[in-house]
């Protein structure tokens, strides 16, 4: 696992505690952060909802797969999905190799306020170092 | 020659073999041929068909085939196996000759029951020992595995509390439970209620006292837990359930550690299964095929699954007229031949299953004592028939569950269980059995330390292990990512 | 002088004879004890609380000796000498010495499920081509490691179905066996969210579909051909009728010889394809083990239930072999698990998997053929005496007749001789009162026919 120094938090997205990103403008776009993609390990298959999927705060809308585990995705926002990143059905490495580029998960369509209740990258850290992780 | 060697692991004359498909040509075959003699019969050109594309292969193709791959396993037979929650003991050959009887393998299961009273007379009497083995009142032996065992006690429980008009939704388990458990009650439509483990291991009383409401259809439990802990409030607990209405499911997983010292009945227990290729020494065959019975208390008898064989006179018969049971739960009336092993294992064990026990729980303890100084062992007590460990003294040379589980292999034994339970994180979890010798097990105790000291000298030959199988680690991701699940594809 | 035994006994006070499954020595004992801190055997279970001890010693014959075992079970395995002229879902076949003998190899028997790849690329690359001898038979892309039986795998099927099409109804037809069909009912008593629809038998002794319409949005249809009565069905119409209602075919079957001489499930657009494999060199065993086969369309993978394995390479870039996708599976999945599925029926999938590479495709059709010609030679002679056909569908080795009267009588008669002549539809269908299932496989020859008619004759 990567040392808390190592991951890679760019400023352009919002967190989520659930480890979660949301880009900071339109489009809005949603991944996992680098500290998620590198707990989790390899990823095999990311399950991602069809597009016009209501999303709710907290509520679960897909799933991570790695051989030995699945991780539900949280919704960090409400909104509707516009578009989901078909690369991940043939690549779903890409999650792992480019979290917060190719391996965005799914586009949002929000309201700009939702973005209100995320953290920025200073918080999210200050969040992982509580949750005493490494 | 002998006294050179400490492990039994040795890089040996492995051959390479080809898959099936690629050593066949056509016309070639491994059997007689069968002819009828009769003039041909066509079917309908519609429906006819050219039949499965199988390799043609002659019979010593097939001999080495298979003898080859057999030389990539390791068995019971092979060396010491000690899989936490598996119970990999022994198996005895005189249950694979008695399996074996020409009269048992030809048995057509619709025969008339007076052309199969010994079949009927066994299925009988293994009832009968398994409902007396755990203190219950009567058993089934359809379903067919322990997993199985699972899912005909729930459905018993469910069929219980419809037919007194109950209607509850959700099921208390522990948080060191199988996963078959929660995965069982969710295929009978109960969600799970998730029992947080004790501060000594086990539930405590308070604990599912709380829980316990209404709603609650009953209770999943696995005694001793997988932590090899006996949940010593139990008692306490089944009677209040009982008293709110509830039922107890017990998962027999873990029943060779209790044989003949245990008494399900007076703990409060409704319905048990076995698995019989765990406690009663049938082969598990690389992926069962297992057997797993069930034995029942008088709450739930009358919803056995049917139709039940019955002892009238000196004759064996079916009974089907069984108005409240669950119904069939097998296309025939179970795993016959595996029952056949197990019904031959209690008759060569007879009360001694009671010290096959003693000697399983005396072997984890002897193993958890001898290691304990070299493995982190989270709860320090007495254990029943295995004993958990976790790498965290590894843990900082960044040797995980994994590779220690690697190194293994390479000395010559089988690894233990490994990341289960998970309320323990990276558990190493080693079961026995009663069968190892004192040398074996003593030989496993120092292929473990062994381990741990390669962990403090050189931690990357861990992480490069096994390197002396036929084939080194193996790339799970990929297969995963791109499934290639038949020689047809990919 | 003592005996072994009495010393030990005396020592534990809890032998009696020589475990030849134990090995510890009353020396060892005292040792291990002494190193685990205990003064007694009972103290390793101080951990039990007195409530929930057993009382009284275990109340079980034995223990016997083996050779008193072996007198015992011999004695009792007396069903394997009769002449049966029936299927209904368990047949007599013959197996070569080698499948059994190899079988036998304990490294493949003795072992666990495969865990740990690198200690069992035997029993992987076993089951891989078990998984894809079999998927050839049932022309579905992916097979997965085996159920328990067919019965079992009927009804995983049926709620694989419900997963994949997020439609909970079920139609079923009615000549699926009715020992399947009951299975299927004991997996879905708890499920309330649920029509189970029951689709008759038309005149002609074939599944009538046309009230699969009714059914607003059916999962799955499921058939089985040769069906009970031993009738080939016309699977494509089936798999055209539950298509266009958006559901899947389910086809099972309980003799893969038929697919040695009929288009495969797959080919006729099945969706999934259950069976049992007690066929392909497994004995008949009075029931059990069978083998559950269960093969689907690959998009349909994610959903099925039980192990699969799959091809990968080692960290030296060797081809080896992964059990996969296991995230579908309740060690990991827990409640939302397909199915709790675990151990399944491993070791009857590498013995049928050896049958399969014993006897090969021309074999496997060749012995087909066979079963066909001797079932239409006893069915010819029957017809002769006084049978009337249930139907005029095609067969392979099993079929119904109407027996003429007196029939029950003498079928009672020959079971003194050790013959079972057929089975009484009316157990099962009431429908069916007088009509009779018969079947033959290669293990009889057209003499032991010609004796048998002779028998039901006189």
């Amino acid at each position: 696992m990567k040392e808390l120094n190592e991951l890679n938090l760019p400023s352009s997205v919002r967190y989520h505690d659930d480890h979660e990103w949301v880009s900071v403008s339109a489009p809005y776009r949603l991944g996992i952060s680098d500290f998620a993609q590198d707990a989790l390990g390899d990823l095999t298959f990311v399950e991602m909802p069809e597009v016009g999927t209501r999303l709710t705060r907290g509520e679960e809308f897909g799933t991570l797969e790695s051989t030995k585990s699945v991780s539900p995705l949280l919704s960090p926002v409400n909104g509707t999905v516009k578009a989901v990143n078909e690369e991940l059905n043939d690549n779903p490495g890409l999650v792992n190799s480019d979290p917060y580029g190719a391996g965005w998960i799914i586009e949002i369509e929000m309201n700009p306020g939702e973005l209100d209740g995320l953290m920025d990258a200073a918080a999210y850290k200050a969040h992982l170092e509580s949750e005493g992780g490494h | 020659m002998s006294g050179e060697f400490k492990t039994p692991g040795q890089s040996g004359l492995i051959l390479n073999e080809k898959l099936l498909w690629e050593s066949g040509r056509k016309g070639r075959s491994a059997m007689s041929p069968v002819v009828s003699g009769l003039p041909p019969v066509s079917l309908p050109p519609d429906l006819a068909g050219d039949g499965p594309d199988w390799p043609d292969l002659s019979e010593q193709q097939v001999a080495r085939h298979y003898t080859r791959l057999s030389t990539w396993n390791f068995g019971v037979d092979t060396g010491t196996y000690p899989l936490g929650s598996c119970t990999m003991k022994y198996n005895p050959k005189i249950n694979e000759e008695m399996a074996n009887l020409p009269g048992f393998v030809k048995a057509h299961p619709l025969l008339p029951a007076e052309a199969v009273q010994g079949e009927l007379r066994l299925m009988y009497e293994l009832e009968q020992f398994l409902a007396e083995i755990v203190g219950l009142k009567a058993a089934s032996l359809q379903p067919g595995a322990g997993a199985h065992g699972e899912l005909c006690g729930m459905l018993m429980i469910a069929a219980c509390h419809r037919h007194h008009g109950q209607n509850r939704s959700k099921v208390l388990m522990p948080d060191t439970a199988h996963g078959t458990n929660p995965a069982t009650a969710a295929m009978c439509g109960y969600s799970e209620v998730k029992v947080p483990l004790g501060p000594k291991g086990f539930m405590e009383y308070a604990t599912v006292e709380k829980l316990m409401t209404d709603e609650v259809a009953g209770l999943m439990v696995t005694n001793p837990n997988t932590l090899g802990l006996f949940e010593s409030e139990l008692h306490r607990i089944t009677e209040m359930i009982h008293q709110r209405g509830g039922l107890v499911y017990g998962d027999g997983a873990n029943l060779n550690a209790i044989m003949g010292r245990v008494d399900l009945g007076r703990l409060g227990v409704d319905v048990v299964h076995y698995n019989v290729h765990k406690t009663l020494s049938t082969p598990h065959g690389g992926g069962g095929p297992g057997a797993g019975p069930v034995a029942v208390g008088d709450r739930l008898l009358p919803y056995l699954p049917g139709p039940r064989v019955v002892k009238n006179g000196d004759r064996y018969e079916w009974k089907e007229d069984l108005p409240l049971s669950i119904g069939r739960l097998h296309g025939f009336h179970g795993q016959f031949r595996v029952l056949v092993r197990a019904y031959a294992y209690i008759l060569s064990m007879g009360p001694e299953l009671k010290t096959a026990s003693d000697l399983a729980v005396l072997n984890a303890n002897y193993i958890k004592e001898k290691l304990k100084d070299v493995y982190d062992l989270p709860f320090d007590q007495p254990c029943m028939h295995e004993c958990v460990f976790t790498n965290a003294k590894q843990a900082a040379a960044r040797v995980s569950t994994l590779d220690i589980a690697k190194g293994l292999i390479d000395l010559g034994f089988h690894p233990p269980t490994i990341y289960f339970p998970l309320v323990v994180d990276s558990a190493i979890m080693i079961e026995p059995t009663e069968t190892e010798s004192k040398e074996d097990l003593d030989a496993f105790i120092a292929a473990m330390r062994q381990v741990a000291e390669e962990v403090r000298q050189n931690p990357e030959t861990l992480h490069q292990a096994p390197a002396r199988t036929f084939r080194s680690r193996l790339d799970e991701t990929s297969a995963a990512r791109r499934p290639i699940l038949t020689g047809d594809m990919g | 002088m003592l005996g072994p035994s009495e010393i030990r006994g005396n020592l534990l006070n809890n032998w009696s004879v020589i475990m030849r499954y134990l090995p510890h020595t009353s020396d060892d004992v005292k040792e291990m004890l002494s190193a685990a801190g205990a003064g007694s055997l009972d103290d390793l279970f101080a951990s039990v609380p007195p409530e929930s001890r057993r009382l009284s010693p275990l109340n079980l014959p034995g223990p016997l000796t083996e050779w008193d075992l072996r007198a015992r079970l011999e004695n009792m395995a007396d069903g394997g000498d009769w002449q049966v002229f029936v299927g209904a879902g368990s047949y007599a076949h013959q197996v070569p010495a080698l499948v059994p003998y190899l079988a036998g190899r304990s490294e493949f028997l003795t072992a666990y499920t495969p865990y740990q790849p690198e200690m069992s690329q035997g029993t992987l690359q076993a089951v891989f081509e078990f998984q894809t001898l079999v998927s050839r038979l049932t022309g579905l892309q992916v097979t997965n490691a085996s159920m328990y039986d067919g019965a079992t795998a009927l009804a995983e099927a049926s709620l694989m179905a419900q997963r994949v099409t997020k439609r909970s109804s079920l139609a079923v037809s009615e000549l699926v066996h009715p020992h399947w069909r009951e299975v299927l009912s004991t997996y879905l008593a708890p499920r309330k969210d649920l029509e189970l629809l029951l689709l008759p038998a038309d005149a002609e002794g074939r599944t009538d579909y046309s009230a699969l319409a009714s059914l607003e949005k059916p999962a799955a249809l499921l058939v089985q051909s040769p069906n009970f009565l031993g009738v080939i069905e016309d699977l494509s119409r089936a798999a055209e009728a539950v298509h266009q209602a958006g559901g899947l075919l389910v086809a099972g079957f309980s003799e893969p010889f038929a697919y040695g001489l009929l288009k495969s499930p797959g080919a006729q657009g099945a969706d999934i394809a259950v069976g049992d494999g007690q066929s392909l060199g497994l004995g008949q065993g009075f029931g059990g083990p069978g083998l559950g086969l269960m093969s689907a369309k690959n998009d349909l993978v994610r959903q099925m239930p039980g192990r699969l394995v799959g091809r990968t390479v080692d960290k030296n870039g060797r081809p080896g072999f992964v059990l996969t996708l296991s995230t579908r599976e309740q060690h990991i999945r827990r409640s939302k698990a397909v199915s709790n599925i675990c151990s399944n029926a491993g070791h009857c999938a590498l013995t049928a998997a050896m049958f399969m590479a014993a006897i090969g495709g021309t074999g496997f059709r060749g012995m087909a053929r066979a079963n066909l010609e001797l079932a239409e030679y006893l069915k010819a002679g029957l017809l002769k005496i006084g049978f009337k056909p249930l139907s005029p569908a095609p067969t392979f080795n099993e079929f119904a007749l109407t027996a003429p009267a007196g029939f029950a009588q003498k079928h009672e008669e020959l079971k003194k001789s050790k013959i079972l002549a057929g089975l009484p539809l009316s157990r099962w269908y009431a429908k069916f009162n007088g009509a009779w299932l018969f079947g033959v496989t290669e293990t009889r020859t057209r003499a032991d026919i010609d004796a048998f008619l002779a028998e039901v004759k006189s």
